[in-house]
């Protein structure tokens, strides 16, 4: 399959980050997850390497690579460890992307190369406790006085919150009384009224930064202001598919970690005589789980090609997340089955892929909002909207 | 400071090496094939020693078919400055002689200052191209070199010996040295090394044939076969048939 999609180039760097991450994550993986500990130094070393800006162009200060050689990035890494993969994804296609799509001239030069370099995080705040993929919903006010904005909220579940230089929000827009819709702002980390919460404590992805942001009279002046509030910035959020394609990927790689250790498992232990993998209850579930992760592969590498060659991929962005997320979490579950009570052991790493796989299911809209997507979208080519 | 490293494209630690049905060779197409360890060092050393001498030139020199093309591209990648491929069948080709006169054509025009080779492969493990190339280009050489100290138109290398001793060596330039794996911690190559690599000059050239002194005849996975004879009876019994078998069976006596 890789021949289908991957130039040299492309195959060079999944050896480069296949190579990194067996040797410089997987050795601390499970501590990280352990200690909760925010993975800085892999990250400086990862913007090193040009990791931390994939896709970025190269007058931007990124590698100026492609959306399949981003998502080939992010399954190698994701194969190791989720939380750094993460850590690097919502950094490129949520903290960094919207800028570069909607941002103006002088907010690119501004902004994007320290986020490309990886010398700064970038981190993206849409959710908040009533809203999250109906954006339509969001309470958080930006207030227009003179040639600034005061704002007034809050997020939740914000990717990097703790770590990040620049986050993008998203918040009303209220002009001279009248609200103008949804619209976002570009926010140094460091502007006064910004306040973080403390690091969640979660089930999995632990060594990634979450947190609530509130904004109390926090000043933003206009100039920060991300492309233009109102019905557009609705139809910008739903082109934002970086951010499905990403966790579709990452499902891949969090898959493929369980299921190697697995296969390696399963033609290890011996039962009864034989190496289980030649009971066919157990050779059964090594097929499926190598079948299923090869359909989510190609659904992510496809969807990822799509974008890249410039078409709108709002349903197939939706099938990839869709189908690899409920694919993650179901490989990883038969992988902790297969290695039966080890699985169930910290000592053997499966179940910090099978704790790791849930939010997959959840985050950049549930399974439920991705059936919702791909059903509006297929339902129009009938009714022919 | 000029320096030639020589990259060996060998069949990873964890590659399935089936055997070819010609028997000459593995089957080249199942296996995976990676940069030999060693010189993954050496081109990490020359570098080093580029970049703290902030001038100079890397120049990564291969033998090998077209798939050789991928660890050259590696090499490129990580920061040599343009490659030599030496463009030769090699399947069969375990002659250390052939094969350094083959690098030894492509180098002696090039008026290296040193020239880096890993200490051995890690598929035939000769451990002497490095030495001979020295040799055919009247070069001073040391071999498994641990670390290097550059400067006056001299180096000093320290060599691992037997049992845990070291030697400190001064060689005159121009030099040839074979490199010890461990010697300083090799790079990722970063995506912005990716994406420049195919921009630089990769020249290929054909060698002059040059007959093999030694070949591989044939390869094949050993037979054991184990059997477990008890000698029984009195002890001038026991003798009398260990004999027999030694002189007849096994024929050692």
């Amino acid at each position: 399959m890789d021949a289908l999609f991957f130039t040299d180039e492309h195959t060079m760097l999944v050896n480069m980050v296949r190579d990194f991450a067996d040797n410089e994550i997987t050795p601390i993986a499970a501590e990280l997850d352990e200690v909760e500990s925010f993975p800085r130094a892999l990250v400086n070393q990862m913007a090193e390497l040009g990791l931390m800006g994939i896709p970025i162009p190269e007058e931007l200060g990124g590698a100026g690579m492609d959306t399949v050689a981003y998502a080939a990035a992010v399954m190698e890494l994701g194969c190791a460890d989720a939380s750094v993969a993460i850590t690097m994804a919502a950094h490129t296609s949520l903290g960094t992307s919207p800028i570069v799509i909607a941002g103006t001239d002088k907010q690119k030069k501004k902004f994007v190369p320290p986020l490309a370099s990886g010398e700064m995080i970038g981190a993206f705040g849409l959710t908040e406790p009533e809203a999250g993929s109906d954006a339509g919903a969001t309470k958080t006010r930006a207030v227009k006085k003179g040639n600034e904005y005061v704002v007034n909220g809050g997020k939740i579940f914000i990717t990097n919150a703790g770590e990040a230089g620049i986050l993008n929000l998203t918040s009303r827009i209220i002009d001279d009384g009248e609200d103008l819709g949804i619209g976002a702002f570009i926010v140094p980390t460091n502007t006064r009224g910004l306040k973080l919460g403390p690091k969640e404590k979660k089930m999995g992805w632990r060594a990634s930064d979450t947190r609530q942001i509130f904004f109390e009279d926090m000043v933003i002046p206009a100039e920060n202001m991300l492309g233009t509030p109102g019905k557009g910035f609705k139809t910008f959020l739903e082109t934002l598919t970086g951010g499905r394609i990403s966790v579709a990927a990452l499902s891949v790689g969090t898959a493929l970690g369980a299921y190697e250790r697995a296969l390696k498992y399963a033609t290890e232990r011996k039962a009864f005589g034989m190496e289980i993998h030649e009971f066919q209850a157990v050779g059964n579930k090594l097929a499926d789980m190598a079948t299923e992760i090869e359909a989510a592969k190609l659904l992510t590498f496809h969807a990822a090609w799509m974008k890249d060659q410039g078409k709108n991929i709002i349903k197939e962005a939706a099938m990839a997340k869709l189908f690899a997320s409920e694919m993650a979490m179901k490989t990883t579950t038969e992988a902790i089955q297969i290695l039966g009570g080890y699985g169930y052991v910290k000592e053997y790493d499966v179940e910090r892929y099978f704790r790791d796989a849930k939010i997959l299911e959840i985050g950049e809209g549930t399974s439920e909002i991705q059936r919702l997507i791909i059903s509006k979208n297929i339902i129009k080519t009938v009714k022919g909207l | 400071m000029k320096i030639a490293v020589l990259v060996k494209q060998v069949p990873g630690a964890e590659s399935p090496l089936p055997i070819h049905s010609n028997q000459k060779w593995v089957d080249e197409d199942a296996v995976a094939y990676v940069m030999n360890e060693s010189d993954n060092y050496a081109l990490e050393e020359a570098l080093q020693i580029k970049e703290a001498n902030s001038e100079g030139e890397v120049v990564v020199i291969s033998l090998g078919p077209d798939r050789i093309q991928k660890v050259i591209r590696e090499a490129l990648a990580k920061g040599a400055d343009r490659a030599i491929h030496i463009q030769i069948d090699t399947v069969g080709a375990i002659d250390p002689l052939a094969t350094a006169s083959h690098f030894a054509d492509a180098l002696k025009e090039e008026n290296f200052d040193l020239i880096f080779s890993g200490l051995q492969s890690d598929d035939f493990g000769m451990a002497q191209t490095g030495v001979i190339i020295g040799e055919m280009l009247g070069m001073a050489t040391a071999s498994l070199v641990m670390a290097i100290e550059t400067g006056g138109g001299k180096i000093k290398v320290k060599r691992e010996l037997e049992a845990g001793w070291f030697q400190w060596v001064s060689l005159s330039l121009p030099a040839s040295l074979t490199i010890q794996s461990g010697l300083n911690t090799p790079r990722y190559p970063s995506l912005k090394g990716i994406m420049g690599a195919k921009k630089k000059e990769i020249k290929v050239v054909t060698p002059n044939p040059v007959e093999a002194n030694q070949s591989l005849e044939k390869i094949y996975v050993p037979h054991s076969d184990k059997q477990t004879v008890m000698i029984e009876g009195s002890v001038d019994q026991m003798v009398e048939k260990l004999i027999h078998t030694f002189r007849n069976d096994i024929k050692v006596l």
